[in-house]
Parts: C-alpha cells; sequence; structure tokens
C-alpha cells in the first residue's frame, strides 16, 4: 500500500511499534533512552527507536517536536513514523533536524484503520511513500 | 492547495534579513506546505516555549539561529527554561547539563525574546487582542490565549514559535481561520452538583475529563452559571490540554466568543453532546492519582500554571501562622516573585517551610529530591499527568486546602476545610 509523504527522509525496512493510544512525546517518550515514560499508556516502558512507529494520535505538549529531534540527533529515533494525520507540533522536529544537517527518518500519513494490518510485523518502507510487509 | 509566499516572505527567505531570519522562514513555510496552508499571514506577538532544556540539539538550533543574526520581528515572551535564576530553588541538573540550558536561555535572549520565563505570560502583562493572530507555544498558554483571551493562535511547538517571531509570519491554517473556531461538541455539565463546580477541584478535574472526551475538537462548556474566575479558567485549559490535544475551549456566558451557546456553536447544530455525570468526575478524580499507597506524600507542588497573586493570596490564608512538615514547592513567574517581596511575603512563606521556584517549575527541571518510590501531592490537574513521566514522583491529586494540611501534617489529609 501507499502512503502520502509528510516530510521526506531514509527508507527503510524495521519492526512495526503500533501504539494503541495516543501520545505525548514530551513527558512520554524519554530522549535519552527512546522507551515510553507514561505510566498510563499501554506501551509504557516499550522502545520506540528503530521502529515504524504506527501513531494513532498525539496529544500533549508543545514540546513534542524537541522530544523528536533530540531521538533523531542521539540515533534513538524511531526507522519512520505513520500518523493518522499530520502533526505539526511533532512533525516540526524532523523539519529542523533537517535544518541542523541530520538524516531523518520518513514521516507519513495513513488511516489509522489500516494499522492493524502491521501488529507484529515486520515493514519496508520505499522513498515513494510505499508500505510493504516484508 | 499549494503554498503562495508574498514578494516580502519570499524576500526573507532569501537572506534579505540575513541567514537567521532565512532559516526562520524555510522552517515557517515548510509547516505551511505540510499543513496544506495557502498562505502566511503577519503575527502580532509570539510565546516561546523553546528555551527549555531537553538536550544539546535544542541549544544549537538557537544558536545557530543567533549566529545568523537572527532577531524577532514582533514581542517575544519566553515560557519556562530549565534553571530558576532568581536563586529561590536548587536544581539537581549535572554541571554540564546546566551549562547547555544556561546557553539555551541566553541564545534566546540574544534573539531579543523577554526575559518573563513563566507559563503564565497572560497574567505577566502579555495580553493580545481579542481577534488578533499570535503565534503562541506551550499548550495552556494557548488555550488560554485562544479560549479566554480570543486571540487567534494554532498550537505552536518549540522552533516554530520562535521561527514566527523571527520571521513575523504563522502559516494561514487551523485556529487562525474563524470557521475552524466554531464548537462542534457540547460538554454540558448542568447535571452536576452546584456545590460541586463552585468547589476549587471542579475546574482541574473537568479540564482533565474534558480534554480526555474532546481530543483535538473545539467545544463548548454549558451549564456554568457564573464566571469561575481567571484562575479556574487557567487550571481547566491545562489539564485540558495536558490530558487532550485542546487548543481552544469556549465557556458558554463566559468566554468572549460564547457570549450565549449558540454564537459557540456559529448557530449551527452541535455534532456531539456530552451529558457529564457525577460518575464521570469521580473518575476523572481518581486517574489523576496514580500512588497506590494514599497514606504516605514526599512532597506538595503547586503552580501548573504559575501561581497568581490570588493564588499566593488564598496559600497564605490557608497556612495561616503554622509551619509546614513537608516542602510545599510553589512554581510562580518573576512577575509574582517581584509583587511578594515588596512586603516580606516571600520571607514569610520560605520561613513556614514553602520553597517558591521561579523561572522553571518541579516538572520540566530535578528540583525535587531523588526519593525511590516518592508520592507528590499537588492540586494541578498538569502536574498530576506529567509528574509521573517526567519526575518518577507518583501523585495524590488533592484541592489546594488539602494539599497545604497534608504539607502540615506530613500525610495525606482528604477533605480539610475549604
Amino acid at each position: 500500500m501507499k502512503a502520502e509523504i509528510l516530510v521526506a527522509g531514509q527508507p527503510t525496512e524495521a519492526p512495526a511499534l503500533v501504539l494503541t493510544a495516543p501520545i505525548s512525546f514530551w513527558g512520554g517518550v524519554n530522549p535519552k533512552t527512546g522507551l515510553i515514560a507514561d505510566v498510563r499508556h499501554p506501551q509504557h516502558g516499550v522502545s520506540i527507536s528503530g521502529k515504524v512507529l504506527c501513531l494513532p494520535g498525539t496529544i500533549g505538549s508543545s514540546s513534542a517536536a524537541a522530544v523528536l529531534l533530540e531521538l533523531v540527533s542521539a540515533g534513538l529515533a524511531p526507522a519512520a513514523l505513520v500518523l493518522h494525520e499530520p502533526d505539526a507540533i511533532l512533525l516540526l522536529g524532523l523539519i529542523v533536524a533537517q535544518e541542523m544537517g541530520h538524516v531523518t527518518p520518513m514521516a507519513l500519513r495513513l488511516d489509522r484503520a489500516k494499522f492493524g494490518e502491521f501488529v507484529d510485523t515486520k515493514l519496508a518502507i520505499g522513498s515513494d511513500g510505499s508500505i510493504t510487509p516484508s | 492547495m499549494a503554498l503562495v509566499l508574498s514578494a516580502e516572505q519570499q524576500a526573507i527567505a532569501n537572506g534579505v534579513r540575513g541567514e537567521g531570519a532565512a532559516m526562520a522562514m524555510r522552517i515557517v513555510a515548510a509547516t505551511a506546505r505540510l499543513m496544506g496552508a495557502p498562505s502566511l499571514i503577519p503575527i502580532a506577538s509570539a510565546h516561546i516555549d523553546g528555551a527549555l532544556y531537553h538536550g544539546d540539539s535544542g541549544t544549537l538550533f538557537a544558536e545557530k539561529l543567533a549566529l545568523g543574526g537572527g532577531k524577532v520581528a514582533v514581542r517575544a515572551t519566553l515560557n519556562v527554561g530549565s534553571l530558576d535564576l532568581t536563586g529561590c530553588s536548587n536544581n539537581r541538573l549535572p554541571t554540564r547539563e546546566r551549562g547547555m540550558a544556561r546557553r539555551m536561555m541566553d541564545a534566546y535572549r540574544t534573539l531579543g525574546c523577554e526575559p518573563s520565563w513563566t507559563c503564565a505570560p497572560y497574567q505577566a502583562g502579555h495580553r493580545p487582542a481579542l481577534g488578533s493572530d499570535v503565534a503562541w507555544g506551550e499548550s495552556n498558554a494557548v488555550v488560554f490565549c485562544n479560549s479566554v483571551l480570543g486571540a487567534h493562535t494554532n498550537r505552536y511547538g518549540d522552533f516554530l514559535d520562535i521561527a514566527c517571531a523571527i520571521s513575523g509570519f504563522a502559516p494561514y491554517y487551523g485556529l487562525h481561520r474563524p470557521e475552524n473556531r466554531r464548537a462542534t461538541v457540547v460538554f454540558d455539565v448542568s447535571g452536576l452538583d452546584p456545590a460541586f463546580l463552585g468547589s476549587e477541584v471542579a475546574w482541574p478535574i473537568l479540564g482533565s475529563l474534558y480534554g480526555r472526551e474532546i481530543g483535538d475538537a473545539v467545544g463548548v462548556v454549558a451549564g456554568i452559571a457564573a464566571h469561575p474566575g481567571e484562575d479556574a479558567l487557567k487550571a481547566f485549559g491545562a489539564a485540558s490540554a495536558s490530558a487532550g490535544a485542546v487548543g481552544l475551549f469556549h465557556v458558554a456566558g463566559v468566554t468572549p466568543e460564547a457570549p450565549v451557546l449558540a454564537t459557540a456553536l456559529h448557530h449551527q447544530p452541535p455534532q456531539a453532546v456530552i451529558k457529564v455525570t457525577a460518575e464521570m468526575i469521580a473518575d476523572s478524580r481518581r486517574r489523576l492519582s496514580t500512588a497506590h499507597d494514599m497514606d504516605r506524600i514526599d512532597a506538595v507542588a503547586i503552580g501548573s500554571p504559575h501561581l497568581s497573586i490570588a493564588e499566593f493570596d488564598r496559600l497564605e490564608a490557608l497556612i495561616g501562622k503554622r509551619k509546614l512538615k513537608l516542602t510545599l514547592y510553589a512554581c510562580t513567574g518573576r512577575h509574582t516573585l517581584a509583587a511578594l517581596e515588596k512586603n516580606g511575603r516571600r520571607e514569610a512563606l520560605e520561613a513556614a517551610g514553602v520553597v517558591i521556584v521561579a523561572d522553571t517549575c518541579v516538572v520540566v527541571t530535578p528540583i525535587l529530591p531523588d526519593i525511590a518510590g516518592a508520592v507528590l501531592m499537588t492540586n494541578s490537574g498538569k502536574f498530576a499527568h506529567y509528574a509521573p513521566g517526567n519526575t518518577g514522583y507518583g501523585v495524590i491529586y488533592g484541592s489546594m486546602a488539602e494539599c497545604v494540611e497534608s504539607a502540615v501534617l506530613g500525610r495525606p489529609i482528604f477533605e480539610a476545610a475549604a
């Protein structure tokens, strides 16, 4: 299947991580470890680093971009981000990372109803926005 | 729809005002394209949330803008930093991080931002006019600016806030467009006990519930008989924006775009009506606490958003002449601190056992003592939401009166005299 490209970046092949609840990156993800730190989140303690991170929604703080930029510069970013809808607050982290000279993961837009197919799979993300189970 | 830049905007992107402004304009334009905005609009002011240290990359970003000669084109206040520059409180940040945090705060000053260092700029003299377009960051400041002041802002994240302030422009989409400010959901509280609605915990608890129920939609609270006061709306907005992606709420009969319910709905039928019940309130209140053991607390913290002078008046009245057994951290801005220092109020609070935290707060930087399994009591829906992830403290939620009684007696006390 093919998704709309929100922010261009590196193609990848990585395990999918489908979050079952929206997350706030600031306060919800530890920028030093890439682990989900929000104790109320169903995937608390899981690492988002190197995963195709499928986000049903994002909530909360306007510092999400800073956490994502920090994850990119520390090499702890997800391998790709798949969002139900574009989120300027979060994706700014990728736009700024590019301004700062970093190689960034891609951000794609896909209906969250499709996320269920990705659970426990490995996904190849092409530079044209294609998503292929591998 | 492709983004069209004006000749002036294109010139800024091409470097007519230097590389800092060019980088800022590129970031604003990239965001506009991402969000499908057709154009950029001039802004009247900005509130910058980007000066909080999350790691070196944020410091390097601000320094790159400053090195490129970037200067804000409009009034820009600063949200909290990671350090208390007033010296009221101590911080456990390691030396290296402290240095990077300080460099970051300095870089934002170099860019021409005002050193307000508060998450309540709207109570520190920065109040944009009704209907004006601004670029504000920090989720509680955004929601207050939109909802209570009636200025138009999207939820500007780190980096975009300063990029808009330097370029002087913002992408025209979202809550800048009047048609998107229409409430589509009615949050009806008319069935709740008036005694609850009049209590001091009502608005943080309602806000937390509202945020979870409404997500990123625009809603209108119906069934409020009288204006609850600015600090109540501040607490509601902060709790709603930390539990959901709320950028704008209306309160029928209270907020400026909702003189009556129909105005907030733009005279159209709502898509949904949420009838709030006593059970929903009880559940929302329970969710604010995470601690398993309700018999122990290690510290008390209030002031998210930053305390106003009226809230300090109440704190002093609740403490009276007593001494606290446990430290109560009272987070505020230097605008309030200056007022407390005039009549010896700061000294009296500190003598009682209050630690005033200015320029920053206890969930964004390590001020609370490092104690394994520690528990924090708070009256803030926002602290309740963020403290477990950011500080490792479990949370017990209570009113300000309960927080003070608990600090005085050294253990959690509920149902204290209000």
